[in-house]
């Protein structure tokens, strides 16, 4: 199959936020494909450099093998329906659909065919006379579609379209959608932030965050076998957890090893391990290397959800069969239900540069603190300060040491894993939370130095490197 | 029951607050209208019915036909002026939007008198134009006194009142909407003339209705720009009531015609208008 839309390093700004970073990307002809990301990922703004709403800043936009950066909406070979619909309030049902056709010049038989057909493939049979504005939001909807797919487009961009909708709604329309682009063969590429949405329909999912495209494969793949920590987070249920790859094949976590299928990350490596909770047994304690205690039990219809504490790590569990709260049970699973994933962030701890400012005093981060152990130093020297990342505190922005942007948040089973850019230093920090924050805001977080461990920075120099 | 009962009673009460403003109507606009229809029917200062009046009016025919005209010429440059306007307009920043309003009222915080007087110096043979442009040897343009004077007039003063309600109807327009007949297949002719057009149509009515009813019934602008060779309906009106010729029958058929005429003109502009007035309400 040919590819159908490429996209070359699109890089796109603004107001000096980047909000796609140069983003690849092949759609090939034919296929359901959705971009998959949280509010603010750059999935939109990837759909309108495709419909030619946007002009990226640099890169280079392909449609059938022609570029196409210049090429004004209405000359595109392709039709969107609009988040919010968008339709003419001033036509009819009838006119709305036939809008692309009647601007074609194709002949009035024609058009009257070819719209009341596509009313038809589209459940609106007798509906071509009405105001829009007096349908309701799923016969909108639909109308948007048929007014679109009527020009018989050779892809159809889909931004949230259903996101107006009530749950039901959303369903059959989701079945409706994909039965249509069976039956069309058109390529859709279709906007949503709902994971379930993206799997359910999708031939290929591109799951994107921050500008950046994390992982773009099969909606099984993604699921199964999730690139990082952010991309298991997002799509479904998961268990996340700090883990060291003590060597090919072997994993530690949980205070237990494990033998898994992954290798290639090298020796005694800082990873995240996830493990769906659906893939997880219960057993009789002395039958598993993992055991805890049954914390809650939710029951949700097919399945129960247990929450197990072990060795202080909450784990999620999916299964049948139901456990007792206080019980204690054993977990287990495979060496193929246990994903390794390089960490967003490489280490599990900061290392910064601070100088000794003052006699026993360093500053790092632009903080001034005690440090005895570095007072034989000179003033000016360079020191090594690691920080861990339960000594950084987030606190409301008055107190704060420093105003930080939150790039991601994850779940360890214990603690929230905050991952945030400092602005003035243009680096990034890891700290841990009880609090849930929110994602792509600031934040104020006060650093406690005096936990950190200060080494002078010489000694570092050709020793080991972690 | 009680809750009812005192339901009720806010209910009659909230009708009586409109007693006034039906006292003020028929005494301010009824009866005055009734009175007019009175005067033109009769022969003042008797009070015998006549058509004397209306037969009266044919021989200023001429200056009916010369009002109509310029109105009409200035509700056209202030409509073509006022579309793209208020179109920018409505595309512009919240912040965008609230300057370009303010800019466009500040006039109004003016007298009328003094923005038409201030019109008179620059428009001078001495004014201020024409000392500009004889600084390069071209001129001196007669501008005052002409027909042109009174339509740059009338654009002037009632601009504002096309711009506004073409504005408000727009910025309801959603970007979307503009976006998908783009997406569509429409080039900008084709926007404008399928989309943007026929959703400002309340918004034309209203701004026609407002620059063309106070243009075709204007003295001050004619007076005092136009001269004393081009008198409009407004001035003739005047003139029958306070000037020499003192004709109050006349003048109250003149004003008579004047007003049916602008029904009839407001009634084929707003049989355009199929849908809801949304943008009479500015």
């Amino acid at each position: 199959m040919s590819n159908i839309i490429e996209l070359k390093n699109i890089t796109l700004s603004y107001d000096g936020d980047k909000i796609l970073d140069n983003l690849s990307l092949s759609i090939e002809n034919g296929q359901f494909v959705t971009f998959l990301g949280p509010s603010g990922c750059g999935k939109t703004t990837t759909l309108r450099i495709i419909g030619g709403f946007l002009t990226p800043d640099s890169g280079d936009v392909f449609f059938d093998g022609k570029r196409i950066n210049d090429l004004p909406p209405h000359k595109r070979e392709l039709n969107t329906v609009f988040q919010r619909y968008a339709l003419f309030p001033h036509l009819n049902v009838f006119d709305n659909v036939a809008f692309g056709l009647k601007l074609q010049k194709v002949p009035k038989d024609e058009i009257k065919k070819r719209v009341l057909e596509m009313l038809e493939t589209v459940d609106l049979k007798g509906y071509d006379k009405r105001k829009v504005d007096r349908l309701s939001g799923g016969q909108q909807q639909r109308v948007a579609i048929a007014r679109a797919l009527v020009n018989r487009p050779k892809v159809l961009l889909l931004d949230e379209p259903l996101g107006a909708l009530d749950l039901k709604l959303r369903k059959d329309m989701q079945l409706e959608l994909l039965n249509i682009q069976r039956k069309t063969g058109i390529t859709f590429i279709y906007v949503t932030h709902d994971q379930e949405e993206a799997l359910t329909m999708s031939d290929k999912v591109v799951v994107m965050k921050d500008g950046v495209i994390q992982q773009y494969g099969r909606p099984e793949d993604i699921y199964n076998e999730p690139k990082n920590a952010f991309v298991a987070d997002f799509i479904g249920d998961s268990n996340i957890f700090d883990a060291t790859m003590v060597k090919d094949y072997l994993v530690s976590f949980c205070g237990a090893e494990f033998v898994c299928e992954d290798a290639g990350f090298g020796e005694n490596q800082p990873v995240d391990v996830v493990l769906r909770p659906e893939d997880i047994e219960i057993v009789r304690p002395d039958q598993a290397k993992v055991h805890g205690v049954v914390e809650g039990v939710v029951f949700k219809g097919v399945h129960y959800q247990m929450s197990v504490r072990c060795e202080g790590l909450e784990w999620i569990v999916h299964s049948t069969k139901s456990a007792a709260v206080g019980e204690e049970v054993g977990l287990s699973f495979g060496p193929n239900d246990i994903h390794i994933m390089n960490r967003l962030f490489k280490a599990f701890e900061n290392t910064l540069t601070g100088e000794v400012t003052d006699e026993g005093k360093v500053t790092a981060l632009g903080v001034e603190f005690d440090a005895p152990a570095v007072s034989a130093l000179a003033v000016g020297s360079r020191v090594k300060v690691v920080l861990q990342p339960e000594d950084i505190e987030v606190v409301s922005l008055d107190l704060a040491d420093k105003k930080v942007f939150i790039e991601s948040q994850i779940y360890k089973g214990r603690w929230n894993e905050l991952i945030v850019y400092l602005y003035e230093e243009e680096s990034y920090l890891m700290l841990h939370t009880d609090l849930d924050q929110q994602v792509a805001t600031d934040i104020g977080i006060k650093f406690h130095f005096e936990n950190a461990s200060v080494t002078p920075l010489e000694e570092m120099e050709g020793g080991k490197n972690d | 029951m009680t809750e009812k009962k005192s339901r009720r009673r806010t209910f009659d009460l909230s009708r009586l607050t409109a007693v006034p403003y039906f006292v003020w109507m028929a005494l301010f606009t009824i009866v005055p209208l009734a009175l007019v229809v009175w005067y033109a029917f009769i022969d003042y200062p008797d009070t015998s019915f006549t058509i004397s009046n209306f037969t009266g009016v044919v021989k200023y025919a001429k200056t009916f036909v010369k009002s109509i005209n310029l109105s009409l010429i200035s509700t056209v440059i202030c409509l073509l002026i006022g579309f793209p306007m208020g179109f920018i307009m409505s595309r512009m920043s919240e912040r965008g939007q609230r300057t370009m309003q303010l800019l466009i009222m500040l006039p109004m915080w003016m007298s009328f008198l003094l923005r038409t007087y201030a019109w008179m110096t620059l428009l001078e043979n001495e004014g201020l134009i024409n000392k500009f442009f004889s600084l390069f040897g071209i001129g001196p343009f007669t501008m005052i006194n002409t027909r042109g004077a009174i339509v740059l007039g009338m654009v002037y003063n009632y601009l504002p009142f096309m711009i506004l309600p073409l504005y408000s109807v727009m910025v309801k327009i959603d970007r979307s909407v503009i976006e998908a007949a783009q997406d569509l297949g429409a080039d900008a002719f084709h926007v404008f003339s399928r989309v943007l057009l026929p959703l400002s149509v309340p918004g034309i009515v209203t701004g026609i209705t407002m620059v063309f009813v106070p243009s075709v019934s204007t003295f001050i602008i004619s007076r005092m720009l136009g001269g004393g060779s081009n008198l409009l309906i407004g001035d003739l009106i005047e003139q029958q009531f306070l000037g020499s010729v003192y004709n109050p029958g006349v003048g109250s058929a003149m004003s008579l015609l004047l007003m049916v005429m602008i029904l009839l003109i407001m009634g084929i502009i707003n049989h355009f208008d199929s849908d809801e007035m949304e943008g009479m309400l500015v």
